[in-house]
């Protein structure tokens, strides 16, 4: 993905904005202007929660350019609570220590790691939930 | 000079509305290193230390420690009129970390913004900041982050400590503080202890002044005139806060100032995890945060090479007990660990070795 792309889409990056349909309340991560399902353009922005739970997952061992520090890192389809899917990184995990069906949670990691002299670009990746909220999730299950 | 003339006096009382710290998972035991480098384990200052990941850096590490701080109160993103970051491992030379925090705590764009450079005493100058900040009524609340991935040079001394992470503090007005700000002073001279010049990956010390004339004096001298211009000592704290270089230093600048092992052992963390540089006073400050009682008052002390130290009083207020359960503290940090076995590994993360 080229650089404009990312800027323009940063919120989305960092802090996963998306946006919802006032009319029928379709969701759209990245955000759209105007909604697929029936046309209606009075969207609401949306902060996704951050927390998620594993669908799928696989390990990447042919990584694309710009990803080579991520030889045999684990990629994840994960539900969100909003009622999206989406795919990400796993971090901060062995692939021993993840399942399907695990909570997880949105953090901001650099997505490219292997550019000396170009642009670090950030973005969301998910782990599973650390520490006290671990603790609250069980609570609420 | 007049004592009450060296605080740095507010002209609105503030104090600590709320905080938040980072430390990443990875941990090395220091045997690992030692035994790449021939060095006996009895000669290693401490056991393990922790490492990034491949994918963190002081701007994923800010985000984390700040979106902690965020969550554990409810502060308009609107009400926030600065974010300041301090550290000596900024991902760029050139383009501000702190832009990369704020927007990705939704704060931008009318927001203060800058990186603050004074080897370990980056976060607490950060913290003097966002008190002036909020002291002067420029701003309701301030946020302050200090934070680091230390670098080392292969086979140096301080390879066996220089370690990641740190802690984000929000400060606000003293109604709103869970610690307000009794006072606070800064210390500094131009001494030559620690330096890194440009284009060079890797810090040196310099020579013999590292210790006496570096970390001891400023510590000592700004932690005794603080307590002097407060009419205070060592026995009124609950607790104390130090710059952990290594856990030697720490003990022995507890001793000469009168604190006691108790009062220094919530907020040290150096045996646990090493130095966190900009990150390590203000992480062990968290940490005290996170076991602390009203009415317990707190001294804390940086120190920065080059150098200097920034001294504060608190007093925790009852409104600690009214932060929101739920966030990581320091101890689920710390708790959760991936040891890295091998040097190899070690230096990968550290970015040292690349594939080609």
């Amino acid at each position: 993905m080229e650089l404009p792309r990312y800027h323009r889409l940063r919120s989305t990056f960092y802090r996963l904005q998306a946006s919802r349909c006032a009319a029928c309340q379709a969701t759209y991560f990245p955000p759209r202007p105007y909604c697929l399902h029936c046309g209606s353009r009075n969207l609401e922005e949306l902060r996704l929660s951050g927390r998620g739970r594993v669908l799928s997952l696989t390990r990447v061992y042919q990584p694309s350019r710009g990803f080579s520090d991520g030889v045999g890192t684990l990629t994840a389809l994960i539900e969100l609570p909003e009622g999206l899917r989406l795919i990400a990184q796993l971090t901060d995990v062995e692939p021993a220590e993840v399942e399907t069906g695990q909570e997880v949670e949105m953090v901001v990691r650099r997505l490219r790691t292997d550019e000396e002299q170009g642009l670090i670009v950030y973005g969301y990746k998910f782990r599973p939930v650390v520490g006290a909220r671990a603790a609250e999730g069980a609570n609420s299950a | 000079m007049s004592a009450p003339s060296i605080l740095l006096r507010t002209e609105h009382r503030v104090g600590i509305a709320s905080y938040g710290a980072y430390v990443p998972r990875g941990r090395i035991r220091t045997e690992a290193i030692a035994a790449c480098w021939g060095l006996e384990q009895k000669r290693v200052p401490i056991r393990a230390k922790s490492v990034p990941g491949p994918d963190e850096d002081t701007a994923t590490m800010c985000i984390e420690a700040a979106q902690n701080a965020l969550r554990r109160v409810a502060v308009a993103a609107d009400q926030i009129r600065a974010v300041w970051v301090g550290t000596e491992s900024k991902p760029y030379a050139v383009k501000p970390t702190s832009t990369v925090v704020a927007e990705a705590l939704g704060l931008t764009p009318f927001i203060s913004a800058a990186d603050m450079e004074f080897a370990c005493k980056a976060g607490s100058e950060a913290m003097q900041t966002a008190m002036a900040y909020v002291g002067s009524g420029m701003a309701r609340y301030a946020l302050a982050i200090g934070m680091d991935t230390a670098q080392s040079r292969p086979g140096d001394s301080l390879e066996y400590t220089a370690a990641a992470g740190g802690a984000a503090f929000l400060f606000g007005r003293a109604e709103n503080a869970v610690a307000e700000v009794e006072g606070s002073l800064s210390y500094v001279t131009d001494t030559p202890d620690f330096f890194r010049h440009a284009h060079r990956h890797y810090p040196q010390h310099g020579q013999r002044f590292t210790g006496d004339a570096a970390y001891f004096h400023h510590s000592q001298q700004a932690t005794r005139a603080l307590l002097d211009a407060l009419g205070r000592a060592p026995q009124d704290y609950r607790w104390a806060v130090f710059h952990q270089p290594n856990p030697k230093f720490v003990r022995r600048l507890a001793r000469q100032l009168g604190f006691t092992e108790e009062q220094i052992r919530p907020g040290f963390l150096a045996p646990a995890i090493g130095n966190t540089y900009a990150g390590s006073s203000l992480l062990g400050l968290a940490a005290v945060l996170d076991i602390a009682r009203p009415g317990d008052r707190i001294l804390f002390t940086s120190y920065g090479s080059g150098a200097g130290s920034d001294a504060l009083s608190l007093v925790v207020t009852p409104r600690i007990g009214s932060l929101r359960a739920g966030v990581p503290r320091v101890r689920d940090y710390l708790e959760r660990k991936q040891e890295i076995g091998d040097y190899g590994v070690y230096l990968r993360l550290m970015k040292k070795i690349h594939r080609e």
